[in-house]
């Protein structure tokens, strides 16, 4: 084991765009994109719940595809688009129908997995937008919650989906991304 | 209604019984939280805790100096640095004179008794710096024998998780009521049947974390946790720490979960004080979850022995339960009184004479267990709504049946049961018909038989449980009578502001129960005022200086009458200002949708706003009146909260593959009135979940060396969407004589309730092929095994029988 201090990790200067606002930020290669967000840009809406990737709700949206932060290195972002629970509502502060579906639906007790579970219900009725409940059922596989049961998630999903359909307004797939990569850049010493 | 005022005012509608969404929702859904691991401060520095690897072990050399050389690195600790601050970690509960109870260093000293035990803290400037540092802490173990099983833990000889205590065995605690040996020797058949618990982790979906902010000029500490129990937490931390409890805020910001996971003084919070008393810095610790299946207590972990004593007609004249409780390696804050709090409930709801029930507590080398949803009363549920399946087969009775003629009928309450409890309400046959009806029970058992008849490999099963529990914890003079350390009351504190908008504050902690929702509800009922005017403040010792916090389904019962008591005393205070004002006899003064009325001269009112801003003016109060429209009530409930309900679960198991899918589950729960609908709902939702996950999914599983295998959530299976049903809910109401809103607790019911209806439903279906038990979790392997070796034994015994 080593007894000398470990060799000081170089850093990547990484572009990434979150919530729409652009950031420029020298990162450690082995930092998180879920503790780049909560901890060098207090984007702290997004919270963590495991270690393994398992439960979800660190989950977010990036270049139009739901990720698990906690499984994406903040490098991986360079030249990517991010949206987060925080950066859901519209420019008038108007909810989403997921975050109003959840609401109405009773679909959060302690809240903690809902900003996870909201990004990847966005991401399926994007792909399926009129879900059976066995599909939202599977689509959520991969978020845990310890209140609800599930049962009112995927109520509120279903609730969700109609008012998009409703309002005939699919939400398009993130085309590629806008932002220009910072990577391959060293950081000064 | 008539138009008396004046104005075209509708009658206010009632907001007590509304399926009001949540305030609670808007921060939540928008991520605008304050989850303590969000929380920063000035200086704020990061700490990491190293954790034993080993299940016991002594500890013969801590070397910190090359995690001190490493860059980042401010400082670290190990037990012995700080053992000098620190006293030992609390347990609340002495629950016999002569119990052991061991002494509980926040960091170990100079033993490790469980894999997570910590070992010593590193505090460095960040998440990252703190976590690689604990490689380049060095300890030396020297291994110490493991204790793992119960019994052989209580047997001469066994290897001793505290070796200067001399036994494992913690305490045995006994309720014997009636003559239970004369019950049994009366009775035509007696059933005996050993049960399984295993461990649990809770998984409350918000790990742990909590941050210390230090005043050191002052000596004032505010400990950031993510705990049920600010309140007792701030109390225990100053016994721990020395710090004046004047001196220590406590506060609970929004908190992901809890299940009783939270409702614990753990070491981190202690050693998180220390290090920022040390320091003079703030310090902020967050677990991983790998790091909370190790760190936070477990639940469950019993082995029940558990005996019914019947006639030939299915008369119960006694029950006898030997239970053998794990208690893991220390006592935490309640661990050895969980099973105290199922003890009152084996008997369930049926009446019985005799009762004889012995508890032993058994120390081993793994986490220790604590409150998990429902805290012993779904181990005694389960005992009894298992072991009734048990008796009705071998009586040959529907299992309903037998449960009917046993059960406490609605005109017999109150009733006070073999254990000594007083229900005070319930109506055991109405919520069973009504689940009956909604299941289609008959249909089912018809289908049942015909896929039995068939030998269909997909059987049917159905699973009963009629429960009831004893919650909102409680009134104090029994807590003491049980040798519990506090009491059991709760307070509120009401403020009509100038404005006449409303604060009101309540002693509860809610994480997810939706307290700001259903008090604002109570609130505005008894004031006159609309929901959106009150504001719901909790959670911070120095905002909410007085509660006993949440679990224990304690805080609508016991919290909730504090609030609808406090407004009851505004609405008096109100009432003798507003006879003041309109100089009027109190007694003459209607009080309605908030405006005090002269009876017989309706153009002489006030609004309830009026008389707030008469009282803080103060320019015209009654003689002797103080200023202001405030009041603050405590209330020590008078008894327990028994809601009841009866699950009905159909499972169809694939004998081929031991795969179990629920098919239906209906439950219908009594809890009383209701102040929010689609809260209960949503509590019975969740609950069922948890017992459903208990019945086929989880367990913390050891091996021999006391490792803990299922160490991550990839490894423990916490269910997911696909993994449960949709259940149908209903609700019959039969409210409570024991506080004045006729509430009951429901934060418990649904687990409490389910794990039996799931088991007893798999037993259901695999009874016909000889199977006779499958232990919890019932996995595919498990059950394909069961089924496998029933079909073996079957075979054997007819080879036997034709050999002869």
């Amino acid at each position: 084991m080593a007894t000398t201090p470990m060799p000081r990790a170089s850093s990547a200067r990484i572009h990434v765009n979150v919530d729409g606002v652009d950031h420029l930020d020298e990162v450690e290669p082995r930092l998180l994109l879920i503790h780049y967000l909560r901890d060098r840009l207090d984007r702290t809406g997004t919270p963590i719940g495991c270690d393994t990737g398992n439960c979800g709700a660190c989950t977010v949206d990036l270049d139009g595809v739901s990720v698990k932060s906690c499984q994406v290195l903040a490098v991986q972002a360079d030249g990517c688009r991010v949206t987060t629970i925080q950066g859901l509502a519209g420019p008038d502060g108007a909810w989403h129908p997921l975050q109003k579906a959840f609401h109405e639906q009773h679909a959060l007790q302690c809240g903690y997995c809902t900003p996870g579970m909201i990004m990847a219900a966005r991401d399926l009725l994007r792909e399926t937008p009129d879900p059976t409940p066995e599909q939202v059922r599977d689509a959520l596989e991969g978020n845990l919650c310890r209140c609800t049961g599930y049962q009112n998630i995927v109520r509120a999903v279903l609730a969700a989906a109609a008012e998009l359909r409703r309002q005939g307004a699919p939400e398009p797939r993130g085309q590629a991304a806008d932002v220009p990569q910072a990577s391959g850049q060293e950081a000064p010493a | 209604m008539t138009d008396t005022t004046g104005m075209t005012e509708q009658a206010r509608v009632r907001e007590v019984g509304r399926a009001r969404t949540r305030k609670e929702d808007a921060r939540l859904v928008t991520g605008q939280t304050t989850w303590t691991d969000n929380m920063s401060a000035p200086g704020l520095l990061h700490v990491a805790i190293l954790r034993s690897p080993m299940a016991h072990a002594r500890i013969t050399r801590v070397d910190a100096t090359p995690a001190l050389e490493r860059e980042g690195v401010v400082a670290v600790f190990t037990g012995r640095d700080l053992a000098e601050g620190l006293g030992s970690l609390p347990c609340a509960w002495q629950v016999t004179e002569d119990m052991v109870l061991p002494d509980h260093p926040p960091l170990a000293v100079d033993e490790v008794r469980y894999v997570g035990d910590p070992v010593a803290v590193v505090v460095a400037r960040d998440r990252y710096a703190a976590a690689d540092a604990l490689e380049d802490v060095w300890v030396d173990y020297e291994p110490l024998p493991p204790v793992m099983d119960l019994e052989a833990a209580l047997a001469d000889g066994a290897p001793l998780v505290h070796a200067h205590k001399g036994t494992n065995h913690c305490y045995t605690w006994p309720l014997v009521s009636g003559d239970y040996e004369s019950a049994r020797a009366a009775a035509d058949i007696v059933v005996r049947r050993r049960h399984h618990q295993q461990r649990l982790i809770p998984n409350a979906m918000e790990p742990r974390a909590c941050m210390v902010v230090p005043v050191p000029a002052t000596g004032e500490y505010t400990l950031y946790s993510a705990t049920q129990i600010p309140h007792i937490l701030r109390i225990m931390m100053a016994l721990t720490t020395g710090i004046p409890e004047q001196k220590l805020r406590v506060v609970a910001p929004d908190v992901g979960g809890g299940f009783g996971s939270k409702l614990q003084v753990y070491g981190e919070d202690a050693i998180m004080l220390a290090l920022a008393r040390a320091l003079g810095q703030p310090v902020k610790w967050t677990e991983s979850r790998s790091e909370s299946y190790q760190a936070q207590h477990h639940g469950r972990g019993q082995i029940q022995d558990i005996e019914l004593a019947a006639t030939s007609d299915g008369r119960l004249l006694g029950m006898k339960a030997d239970i053998l409780a794990d208690m893991g390696a220390y006592l935490m804050i309640i661990t050895p009184g969980v099973p105290l709090l199922g003890a009152f409930m084996y008997p369930g709801i049926y009446k019985m004479d005799a009762y004889d029930f012995h508890c032993t507590g058994v120390f081993t080398t793994r986490t220790p267990t604590d409150a998990y949803r429902g805290a012993g009363r779904p181990e005694a549920t389960f005992a009894i709504e298992r072991t009734m399946d048990e008796l009705a087969a071998e009586l040959g009775l529907d299992p309903l049946e037998l449960r009917r003629r046993n059960w406490i009928r609605h005109e017999e309450f109150p009733f006070t049961t073999v254990a000594g409890l007083t229900y005070d309400s319930g109506n055991y046959a109405a919520a069973t018909d009504r689940a009956v009806a909604l299941f289609g029970y008959q249909d089912l058992r018809a289908e049942q038989r015909a896929r039995h008849a068939n030998a269909d490999p997909v059987r049917l099963g159905i699973g009963i449980s009629t429960y009831t529990e004893m919650c909102g914890l409680a009134p104090s003079r029994i807590l003491g009578s049980l040798r519990y350390a506090a009491g059991g009351w709760e307070a509120a504190s009401i403020r009509v502001l100038a404005t006449g908008k409303v604060e009101v504050i309540t002693g509860t902690s809610p994480h997810g129960q939706g307290h700001v929702t259903a008090w604002s509800q109570i609130a505005a009922d008894a004031l006159g005022v609309p929901f959106e005017d009150v504001e719901v403040m909790h959670g911070d010792t120095r905002v909410a200086p007085q509660g006993m916090d949440t679990y224990g389904s304690r805080s609508l019962v016991v919290g909730g009458i504090a609030v609808h008591e406090a407004a009851l005393k505004v609405v008096a205070k109100a009432r003798k200002l507003a006879a003041h004002l309109l100089e009027a006899s109190e007694d003459d003064l209607d009080f309605a949708d908030g405006v005090f009325t002269v009876r017989g001269s309706p153009e002489a009112s006030k609004t309830i706003q009026e008389i707030a801003f008469a009282a803080f003016a103060a320019h015209d109060m009654p003689e002797g009146m103080e200023p202001t429209l405030n009041a603050e009530h405590l209330v020590d409930p008078e008894n327990f909260s028994y809601p009841h309900g009866t699950h009905l679960c159909a499972v169809e198991v694939d004998t081929e593959t031991g795969a179990v899918a629920i098919r239906s589950y209906v439950c219908v729960d009594d809890v009383g009135r209701v102040v929010n609908p689609m809260i209960v709902e949503g509590q019975v939702h969740g609950g069922v979940a948890q017992g459903i996950a208990q019945a086929l999914y989880e367990e913390a599983v050891y091996d021999e060396a006391g490792n803990l295998v299922s160490g991550t959530m990839a490894d423990y299976l916490v269910p997911a969407a696909p993994d449960l049903p949709d259940l149908v809910t209903d609700r019959t109401e039969t409210p409570s004589t024991s506080n004045p809103l006729g509430v009951k607790g429901v934060g418990e019911a649904g687990t409490i309730a389910s794990t039996p209806a799931v088991v007893n439903a798999i037993m259901d279906a695999l009874r016909p092929l000889g199977v006779h038990d499958v232990r919890m979790p019932c996995t595919p392997e498990r059950i394909w095994r069961a089924v496998r070796d029933a079909a073996h034994d079957k075979a054997e015994n007819s080879r036997k029988g034709d050999a002869s």
